[in-house]
C-alpha cells in the first residue's frame, strides 16, 4: 500500500522536535486525515484543532511545508510522494504540537464596536439591493481561521500585536463600516488601536486566504484610504465641514467598553476560595 | 480530591453554536450575568456549517404575475408537521412558525447580510418539503452568517467565554440542577461552574456513525449529561440521514452536500441515467399529486414556481434518503456506490454565485468541477431530531432549571426535520431558553455544589490515565462506528438492532477497561476516553428505542415493520429515562392538536 510521510512539529512551549509518521495513503486524503491517522494509530496524544473537515469552521491552521494554510483543504497528493512538513501557526504562543493560543485574536475581535443600525433603518426590514451588499458580503465569507494573522509580518516577524489588530480585524471592520446600516464613524479606531498605518500592503494575507478574501485590495486599502481622506485630505475635510461634500457616517465612533464583555480562556467570572 | 477553579454566574450556557449564543443575548438583556462554555474555540460550532438557509416565512418572494407567494406561518405549521410524520408537539411548531420571521428580521438588525430579491428584501429559496420559497440565506454559508453575526452580538451585550473547555457532569442538588463541571481541553485543570440555571445547548450526536457529517464534537455528551442527572429523552431513535453526504473520495466520505444544490434546480440521476425520484414508488402518499409528474414540468418549475409543480427531489429528507438508498441496493448505484447529483444545466455563473462553498468543496478536496460533471452522493448522518423533553413555552427539560434548545432539544422537528428549520430552531428557541432561564435566576438563588459529584467525576476521568494496562478509546470508538452504520443505519430490523445492541454491551464492558498515554495537557486520547462512553450511552438508547417503535415512520425505518401505524404508534412519544444502570423507556400520548390548527390542513389542499 502507498504511503504518506509526514513530518509533524510535537512539543510544547518548552522545546520541542520534528518527528517522521508513514500512513497508508488513502484516494483524496488531506492532511488533516493523515493527522488523524496518526492519533488514531500510532500516538493519541497528538494535539490538532479540528471541526468542520469541510473548510467551513477554519479550525485546522497550521503551517504546511512552511505556508500558513488549512489542514483539511491540503491534499497529499499535491506533495508527489515527498515528505510533508507540518507545525503549528507561528505567530501564536505554543500550547501543544499543532495547537496554538489564538485568543489574542478574540480579544481584539471585541474592542470592535459592535454594528449599530442608523435610526432610519432600525426596527425594521432592511430594503437592500443585492449591490449594495456583494461588497460586505465579501467580507463577511471570513471563516476566522487566522492564517491571514499568522503570515502578517507585523505580527509574526514585529509581533506588534500592540499596535495592530491584524487583517482578519482590518476585514470585520470593513464589513461594519461598508454595512449600509451602520452608524458608527470607525475611522478613529482604524486610525488608533486597530493600527491600519501599519500595514504595508505585502498582500501576503490575501494569498494565504482560504475563502479568497481579496483582503489587503478590498479592505484594508479602502479603509486606509478612509482613514487618510478624514485624517489627512485637507481640502475634503473642508468641504465636508461645510456640506459640499456628505458625511457619509453621522454618529460620533464610541468604541461603549463594556467592562462586562470579556473574552478569555480562564474566564472573569467571580471566583471562590 | 483535586483543586478546581470555581465560577459563578445567573445563567451558565454550555454550548456556543447559535442556540447558545441566542439564549446568552436574552439572558443578558434580562439583565443576567451569563458565561458560556465551548468545546472548540468560539465560532466553530457545527452551526457554522449549515448551508442552505434559515426557514421563516416570510414571503419575499413574487409569482411571474406581480403577485406575492401566499406564505404565512400557517403554512410553514402545515409543512413542518407534515414534514415531521406527525410526531412533532403541535406547540412547539406553532411557537416555532409564528416566531421565526421575527427571529429571522432580528439577525438583519445585529448584522447579518442576507442575499437580496429584486425588490430589495432577503431572498429566500425553496427547500424540500416548504410549500413555498422560504429559506431565507445567504449563498450557501447562511449557517457561517448566523453564527457569526450572534457571536458578535452576544461578545456585544457582554459573556464570559470559556473557550476549549468541556462539560462532563451537571451538578445536582435534590433533583434541581446547581451547576456543572468540566476540565479545560488545554491544560487539563478541573474547572466548576455555579448557576442559578444552566442551559444544555450543545447540539447533536452523530460520531457514532461512520458516515456523518457531524464533527468530532458530536459525541451526545450534553445529553447523556442531562440524562445521568435524570432528565427525560424523547424519541432517540429519530436520526436524520442527510440524502447527500459525499461519498467520494473516501476522504471526504460523510460531507455534506447542501440540500440547496437540489433547491436550485439538482437532479439525482442512477447508474442508469434515471431520474429515480420521479418514479412513482417513491411518492409517499402523503405527498401525491403535489410534485411534478414530468422532466419539463420539474424544468419550467426553475422559472416560475407559480405554474408547474416543484421537482420530487425536493421531497422531504426522509423521503430522498430511503429512494437513494433503495436505487443503490437494486444495483444502480454509480461508480463509488452512491447516485450522481447534478447541477451543471443550471450553468457556470449561477452555480458560482448561488453554491460558492459546494464548489469550492468539491473543486478544492474532491477533485471534482460541479459547473462540469455532477457529483456523487449518498445519505449521510447528520441531525437528530430527538433529544431532551422540553416544554415548548419555556424550554425547560424535566430537571428544574436546566434548560435545552437546539438540537439538543426535542419536539418541534418530529420524526423528520425540514431543511432550514434547524437555523431557525436555534434563534426562536435560544432566545426563549434564554428568557426563561433568566427568569429561573431571577426567582431562586445559587444552589449548593456537592463535593462528592465532583470527586467522583474526577475519579472517572482519570481511571484511563492511571490503569496499568487496556484498550484504546479509539478502537472502541471504530468498532462502534461499523456496528451502528451496519445494523442501526438508515435501513433497520429487529435482527440488526438486536446485533446492534449485543455489540455496544459488549463495548460497554470494554470500555470499562481504557487506557490512555501521556497526561491531562491538551490529549485527544484522554479527551476520546469520556467521550467514547458517552457515545456508547447514546447508542444504546437509539438502538432500544429503535426496537421499541414497532413502524416506520420519518426517520424510522424498520424493514419488518414496514407501514406507518398511525391509530398506534403515530400517536405516542417514546420517553427514555435513567433507572439505575438500566434504561426506562415508556410511551407517552401526544397532545391533541387544537380544532383551530387542524383545520390549518383542510385549507391548505
Amino acid at each position: 500500500m502507498e504511503k504518506v510521510t509526514l513530518r509533524v512539529f510535537r512539543g510544547d512551549k518548552t522545546g520541542g522536535e520534528m518527528v517522521t509518521y508513514e500512513v497508508p495513503k488513502v484516494p483524496g486524503m488531506v492532511v488533516l486525515d493523515a493527522i488523524h491517522q496518526i492519533q488514531k494509530e500510532q500516538d493519541t496524544t497528538l494535539a490538532c484543532r479540528w471541526n468542520c473537515k469541510a473548510a467551513k469552521c477554519g479550525s485546522c491552521s497550521a503551517e504546511i511545508d512552511g505556508k500558513p494554510r488549512l489542514m483539511c483543504k491540503t491534499a497529499v497528493d499535491e506533495f508527489n510522494g515527498q515528505p510533508i512538513t507540518v507545525g503549528p501557526m507561528r505567530a501564536f504562543p505554543l500550547l501543544r504540537d499543532l495547537v496554538t493560543d489564538v485568543s489574542w485574536n478574540f480579544k481584539m475581535a471585541a474592542k470592535i464596536p459592535p454594528l449599530q443600525v442608523v435610526p432610519e433603518m432600525a426596527g425594521k426590514p432592511f430594503v437592500l439591493q443585492q449591490v449594495d451588499v456583494d461588497r460586505v458580503q465579501e467580507y463577511r465569507k471570513c471563516i476566522e481561521c487566522f492564517l491571514c494573522q499568522d503570515v502578517c509580518h507585523v505580527i509574526r516577524e514585529h509581533n506588534r500585536k500592540d499596535a495592530f489588530f491584524g487583517p482578519r480585524q482590518m476585514v470585520r471592520i470593513a464589513g461594519l463600516e461598508m454595512h449600509p446600516a451602520d452608524g458608527i464613524n470607525r475611522r478613529e479606531q482604524l486610525k488608533t488601536e486597530a493600527g491600519v498605518g501599519m500595514c504595508n500592503i505585502t498582500k501576503c494575507c490575501t494569498e494565504v486566504c482560504p475563502e479568497h478574501i481579496r483582503i489587503t485590495d478590498n479592505a484594508i486599502i479602502p479603509l486606509k484610504e478612509r482613514v487618510a481622506d478624514d485624517y489627512y485630505d485637507p481640502v475634503a475635510g473642508l468641504l465636508r465641514s461645510i456640506g459640499i461634500l456628505p458625511r457619509d457616517k453621522k454618529a460620533p465612533f464610541s468604541s461603549v467598553p463594556n467592562d462586562k464583555t470579556k473574552i478569555a480562556e480562564q474566564g472573569t467570572g467571580k471566583k471562590q476560595g | 480530591m483535586e483543586s478546581y477553579e470555581t465560577f459563578e454566574y445567573d445563567v451558565l450556557v454550555i454550548g456556543s453554536g447559535g442556540a447558545g449564543l441566542r439564549a446568552v443575548i436574552a439572558a443578558r438583556e434580562a439583565g443576567c450575568t451569563v458565561g458560556v462554555v465551548c468545546k472548540s474555540l468560539l465560532g466553530k460550532a457545527h452551526t457554522v456549517m449549515a448551508e442552505g438557509g434559515v426557514a421563516a416565512a416570510l414571503g419575499n418572494m413574487t409569482n411571474p404575475d406581480g403577485t406575492k407567494e401566499n406564505d404565512s406561518w400557517k403554512v410553514h405549521f402545515v409543512d413542518t408537521m407534515k414534514g415531521g410524520a406527525f410526531l412533532n408537539n403541535w406547540r412547539t411548531v406553532e411557537i416555532f412558525t409564528k416566531e421565526a420571521p421575527e427571529r429571522v428580521l432580528e439577525l438583519e438588525q445585529y448584522g447579518a447580510v442576507f442575499d437580496r430579491t429584486p425588490e430589495g428584501l432577503i431572498a429566500e429559496r425553496p427547500f424540500g418539503g416548504h410549500k413555498y420559497r422560504r429559506l431565507n440565506h445567504v449563498g450557501d454559508r447562511t449557517g457561517l452568517e448566523i453564527i457569526r453575526t450572534l457571536q458578535d452580538k452576544a461578545v456585544g451585550v457582554g459573556m464570559t467565554v470559556h473557550m476549549e473547555t468541556t462539560c462532563t457532569r451537571l451538578l445536582t442538588e435534590n433533583g434541581r440542577v446547581t451547576g456543572a463541571f468540566g476540565y479545560y481541553r488545554d491544560t487539563g485543570n478541573y474547572v466548576v461552574f455555579k448557576a442559578k440555571s444552566v442551559i444544555l445547548a450543545t447540539g447533536g450526536w452523530g460520531r457514532m456513525y461512520k458516515f456523518t457529517s457531524n464533527s468530532w464534537e458530536g459525541t451526545g455528551d450534553g445529553l447523556m449529561m442531562a440524562y445521568e442527572a435524570g432528565a427525560e429523552l424523547l424519541d432517540l431513535e429519530m436520526i436524520q440521514f442527510h440524502p447527500t453526504g459525499m461519498i467520494w473520495p473516501p476522504g471526504m466520505r460523510g460531507i455534506l452536500v447542501t440540500e440547496g444544490v437540489r433547491g436550485e434546480g439538482g437532479i439525482l440521476r442512477n447508474s442508469k441515467g434515471e431520474r429515480f425520484m420521479f418514479n412513482p414508488k417513491y411518492m409517499p402518499d402523503l405527498y401525491q399529486g403535489q410534485f411534478a409528474e414530468t422532466e419539463e414540468e420539474a424544468a419550467r418549475w426553475l422559472d416560475d414556481k407559480q405554474n408547474n409543480r416543484r421537482p420530487p427531489e425536493l421531497l422531504p429528507r426522509d423521503v430522498v434518503a430511503r429512494a437513494i438508498y433503495r436505487e443503490v441496493q437494486d444495483g444502480n448505484g454509480c461508480e463509488h456506490g452512491g447516485v450522481h447529483l447534478d447541477v451543471t444545466h443550471r450553468g457556470e455563473e449561477y452555480i458560482k454565485r448561488k453554491l460558492p462553498s459546494m464548489y469550492e468543496q468539491f473543486h478544492a478536496m474532491g477533485g471534482v468541477d460541479i459547473t462540469k460533471e455532477p457529483m456523487e452522493v449518498y445519505p449521510t448522518v447528520h441531525y437528530t431530531m430527538g433529544g431532551l423533553w422540553v416544554d415548548p413555552e419555556t424550554c425547560e427539560t424535566s430537571i428544574p432549571g436546566l434548560f435545552a434548545a437546539g438540537e439538543v432539544a426535542a419536539g418541534l422537528h418530529g420524526a423528520n426535520r425540514l431543511g432550514g428549520n434547524s437555523l431557525s430552531d436555534i434563534i426562536v428557541f435560544g432566545k426563549r431558553a434564554g428568557e426563561h432561564a433568566a427568569a429561573f435566576a431571577a426567582k431562586n438563588d445559587f444552589g449548593s455544589i456537592n463535593p462528592s459529584q465532583i470527586q467522583e467525576e474526577q475519579e472517572y476521568l482519570t481511571e484511563p490515565l492511571h490503569a496499568a494496562s487496556g484498550e484504546s478509546p479509539y478502537v472502541i470508538h471504530q468498532e462502534l462506528q461499523e456496528t451502528m452504520q451496519t445494523n442501526a443505519m438508515i435501513a433497520k430490523t429487529e435482527q440488526t438492532l438486536l446485533v446492534a445492541l449485543e455489540k455496544i454491551q459488549q463495548l460497554q464492558q470494554r470500555a470499562k477497561n481504557i487506557k490512555v498515554a501521556g497526561d491531562r495537557y491538551f490529549n485527544p486520547g484522554w479527551h476520546a476516553a469520556r467521550d467514547v462512553r458517552f457515545m456508547l450511552r447514546t447508542s444504546e438508547i437509539i438502538v432500544r428505542c429503535a426496537l421499541e417503535r414497532q413502524e416506520s415512520r420519518g426517520a424510522q425505518w424498520r424493514l419488518d415493520y414496514p407501514n406507518r401505524e398511525d391509530a398506534t404508534w403515530g400517536k405516542l412519544n417514546l420517553i427514555a429515562s435513567k433507572d439505575g444502570d438500566a434504561v426506562k423507556i415508556v410511551h407517552r400520548p401526544l397532545a391533541e392538536m387544537p380544532a383551530e390548527l387542524k383545520a390549518l390542513f383542510e385549507e391548505g389542499k
